[in-house]
């Protein structure tokens, strides 16, 4: 915490700069690093410490003074295509845009109250010898990303869709064994996207809710409420649901998945998404899955544990042609710690595509599957700065 | 008199030497105050090492006193039956209090004299302490009013169990309680001493159901103090009621004097709600900035709004950004928890931040240690968090691990001992 009179002396000193973000960067500039620089947007201009800077990693701190809010680009020579740009800069705010640039002219835009052109200037990227891949080829692949990414999210929504239906007809018609299978396989697909599934506010709650999340007054409905009726040995003095409600809850649950296949059809995915995604998933395992949580009546975390796994892997396979090209030391990271935790989980297989159920694990086998999702998820965690940045 | 005296008063050390030194401390503590005991409560002393609070009053201690940067706090459960056993541990809790929140002993004789072959009656790992800000604040939990000690027709209406909010995975050994005591202070040892002496004056009638240590504040309760931060790095809490806010104390803090009549004892009190928030900390650091920012709502450098100013800037939740989209997301956590989002609503927050060591699985046991006072808690907190539990979107890295209500009497008016007026 910094003090009053620190904050007051560094204000007093550089009029331009915001409070404790605009010091920090201040300092740099002061540094003299050229590529990082200070932008001043008010209401009628765009004030940048520097119009040019060496090529690479480029750092702009955009304070904004103006009573509007602000928004601040980085356009090519064409003053058309965005190679970077930092949005909603609330007054008095500032924020930095870091990104890439290799050699070449620019177009600054500093754009308050959201309309028009923006305030515009030339903005000069100068040879500084640095490799700085070629952006063109960077947008292929990001574009192939993304339709990749969302071929594999409607694939998986259309097999939820197949196998909640199958499973719904075995456990409406008191199939309980072949239910219990299919409990398992058909959550694997929620699992692969389960950061798209669990998306929207109004399904989410109806479809995945665990017993302690549901509020007073609201009924418990979905997969977990089924799944305690199929395994109700830790259940104290269970009873089990009549013909006539299981009906009703499968029926429910099929419904609400055709609701969101529905949806997934029309989701398209941008590039920091599905990297958000990947380490969405990562979050998932770390604090439901490794802790036993998510499958608290029948125990089968592990396969959740590896459909999360699986999801996070597509995304960031996706992706690595980019990160290859952005960030080759944070790729080779990510995938090592990726096999690393491939090989633990395969240490806990039973049968060809099942698992042990969580009871089976050790403290000690719990602590290590849980010590490679951390070292998995820190970097992961650096993957949607670096595929946008 | 050889030691150097505290900036307000005298050093335990100092104070508790014998009979001639005890009346110089007595002199010098109600110089050091100032306006009395009677009113010290509401005109609070600056804070410091040598500070000291007066444990009566109109209002209950360590509530709108500067928040300190140290707690221990602790539920008991009443082993005895004994209505008279009741009344005497909180009428001995009282004296032990007030004699400590001075700086002295826990007992009247202190922790190195009195009968040479009998313990002590203080425990004496405060000698030489200053009195440390401490303050100690007493409330009674729900189940104290359910019959054992004749106490039922007593119980203000909304002093209740608090309901299940979504998520909530509460640990039984970490929640409710028949009594609590807040003890906060600016060096721990001072309040761990607190706790550690009342718990001892309370064997055989009272046993310590669960307890709870924090540290760094995670409020200020005074407009001099700054906004400190939590565990997740962020200024915390910038909207709280300060002490100097009198009419919104008495609108949402003070129990009014006719507000409970089944409870006329509990007037000038307050309801004391206490949750155990874990925080997944590792999660959380994975977040991007601009994530935790829309999560929260206010910049991470400054703590101000996102729809810009300073920190103390008025929110503008109307102004939008990009695409038209509210610049501050509905269901940040400044959104969730500003007044016009709950009927006008405000609470008195008196956080701290804690850390017990590590979990099994090598991640932080850590967060916060919530403390809210407010007048009701089924208008005040119980719609809140209600809503906050359902819509705020950092809802995904807290998990409520125990709960409390407890109803703080105000503290005994002069010539009165504590509680008197429960049992009246």
């Amino acid at each position: 915490m910094k003090s009053p009179h620190v904050l007051a002396a560094a204000l007093g000193a550089t009029a331009t700069v915001g409070l404790l973000a605009g010091c920090t960067s201040n300092d740099k500039a002061a540094k003299g690093d050229p590529r990082h620089v200070s932008v001043t947007s008010s209401a009628d201009a765009c004030e940048l410490t520097a119009t040019s800077a060496p090529s690479g990693h480029l750092t702009f701190a955009v304070k904004n003074t103006g009573s509007q809010v602000t928004e601040f680009y980085l356009l090519a020579e064409d003053g058309l295509r965005i190679v970077g740009e930092v949005e909603n800069i609330g007054p008095g705010i500032t924020r930095e845009l870091v990104t890439t640039a290799g050699p070449g002219t620019y177009v600054t835009a500093c754009k308050p109250g959201m309309k028009g052109a923006g305030i515009r200037a030339a903005f000069q990227v100068d040879d500084s010898g640095e490799d700085v891949a070629p952006t063109g080829d960077v947008a292929t692949q990001v574009k192939q990303a993304t339709k990749n990414y969302q071929a594999y999210v409607r694939d998986q929504s259309a097999q939820l869709l197949t196998k909640t239906v199958q499973f719904a007809d075995a456990y409406k018609a008191g199939d309980d064994d072949r239910a219990r299978q299919l409990y398992t396989d058909a959550r694997v697909h929620w699992e692969r996207i389960e950061t798209v599934a669990e998306s929207f506010g109004d399904l989410d709650p109806r479809m995945d809710a665990r017993e302690a999340d549901v509020e007073p007054g609201q009924k418990w409905t979905g997969w977990h409420r089924m799944e305690k009726d199929l395994w109700p040995q830790r259940a104290k003095g269970y009873t089990p649901m009549t013909p006539a409600q299981r009906t009703t809850m499968a029926n429910d649950l099929v419904a609400n998945t055709t609701t969101l296949d529905k949806r997934v059809r029309t989701m398209s995915f941008t590039v920091d998404q599905i990297a958000n995604g990947s380490r969405g998933l990562l979050e998932e395992v770390a604090t439901g899955k490794v802790t036993g949580e998510e499958e608290y009546w029948s125990r089968t975390d592990l396969y959740d544990f590896q459909a999360n796994v699986d999801g996070a892997r597509v995304a960031f396979d996706g992706l690595r042609p980019v990160v290859d090209k952005r960030n080759p030391a944070l790729a080779k990271t990510i995938d090592s710690r990726f096999v690393a935790l491939q090989k633990l989980l395969d240490k806990h297989r039973q049968g060809d595509t099942g698992f042990v159920g969580y009871d089976a694990l050790t403290p000690a086998q719990v602590r290590e599957l849980a010590d490679a999702v951390t070292a998995l998820s820190e970097p992961l965690s650096k993957l949607t700065a670096a595929v946008v940045g | 008199m050889t030691e150097p005296e505290a900036t307000e008063g005298l050093s335990r050390r100092t104070l508790l030497r014998g009979g001639i030194a005890a009346a110089a401390g007595a002199a010098a503590f109600g110089a050091g105050f100032g306006t009395g005991r009677g009113t010290a409560a509401e005109t609070p002393a600056p804070g410091g090492a040598g500070a000291a609070y007066a444990f009566g009053g109109p209002h209950p201690a360590g509530i709108v006193t500067p928040a300190q940067d140290r707690l221990h706090f602790a539920a008991f459960d009443v082993t005895s039956r004994s209505r008279a056993d009741l009344r005497a541990l909180l009428a001995a809790w009282g004296d032990a209090a007030e004699r400590m929140m001075r700086g002295e002993g826990a007992g009247p004789a202190g922790p190195t004299s009195g009968p040479y072959d009998a313990p002590p009656d203080d425990t004496g790992e405060a000698i030489g302490l200053p009195p440390a800000g401490l303050t100690i604040t007493i409330g009674f939990g729900p189940s104290l009013f359910d019959g054992r000690f004749g106490l039922a027709d007593r119980r203000p209406g909304p002093l209740r169990r608090l309901p299940h909010f979504p998520g909530d995975t509460l640990d039984p050994a970490r929640s409710d309680g028949d009594l609590c005591v807040q003890a906060c202070a600016d060096d721990p040892q001072v309040a761990v001493h607190a706790v550690r002496n009342l718990a001892r004056i309370g064997f055989g009638t009272t046993t310590v159901r669960w307890s709870q240590l924090g540290f760094g504040r995670t409020s200020s309760t005074t407009s001099d103090q700054v906004t400190p931060r939590n565990l997740f790095g962020f200024k915390d809490g910038t909207a709280n009621i300060k002490a100097d806010e009198t009419a919104a104390l008495d609108q949402h803090v003070w129990v009014g004097a006719d507000q409970y009549p089944e409870a006329p004892w509990f007037a000038g009190g307050s309801f004391l709600v206490s949750r155990r928030i874990s925080m997944t900390i590792e999660t959380w650091d994975q977040q991007s900035l601009r994530d935790q920012e829309n999560i929260i709502g206010r910049s991470k450098s400054e703590g101000a709004p996102m729809s810009g100013g300073g920190e103390f800037a008025e929110p503008d939740f109307a102004l939008k950004g990009r695409g038209g989209t509210p610049i501050i997301d509905a269901a940040s956590h400044v959104a969730m928890a500003h007044p016009t989002r709950n009927d006008g609503v405000r609470i008195l927050r008196r956080g701290y931040n804690f850390v017990d060591g590590s979990t099994h699985l090598g991640r932080l046991d850590a967060g916060l240690f919530f403390i809210a006072f407010v007048n009701d808690p089924t208008t005040h907190y119980i719609p809140m968090q209600t809503e906050m539990a359902k819509r705020d979107l950092l809802v995904e890295y807290l998990r409520h691990t125990g709960s409390g209500l407890f109803a703080v009497p105000p503290g005994p008016r002069p010539g009165e001992r504590f509680a008197d007026t429960l049992f009246a």
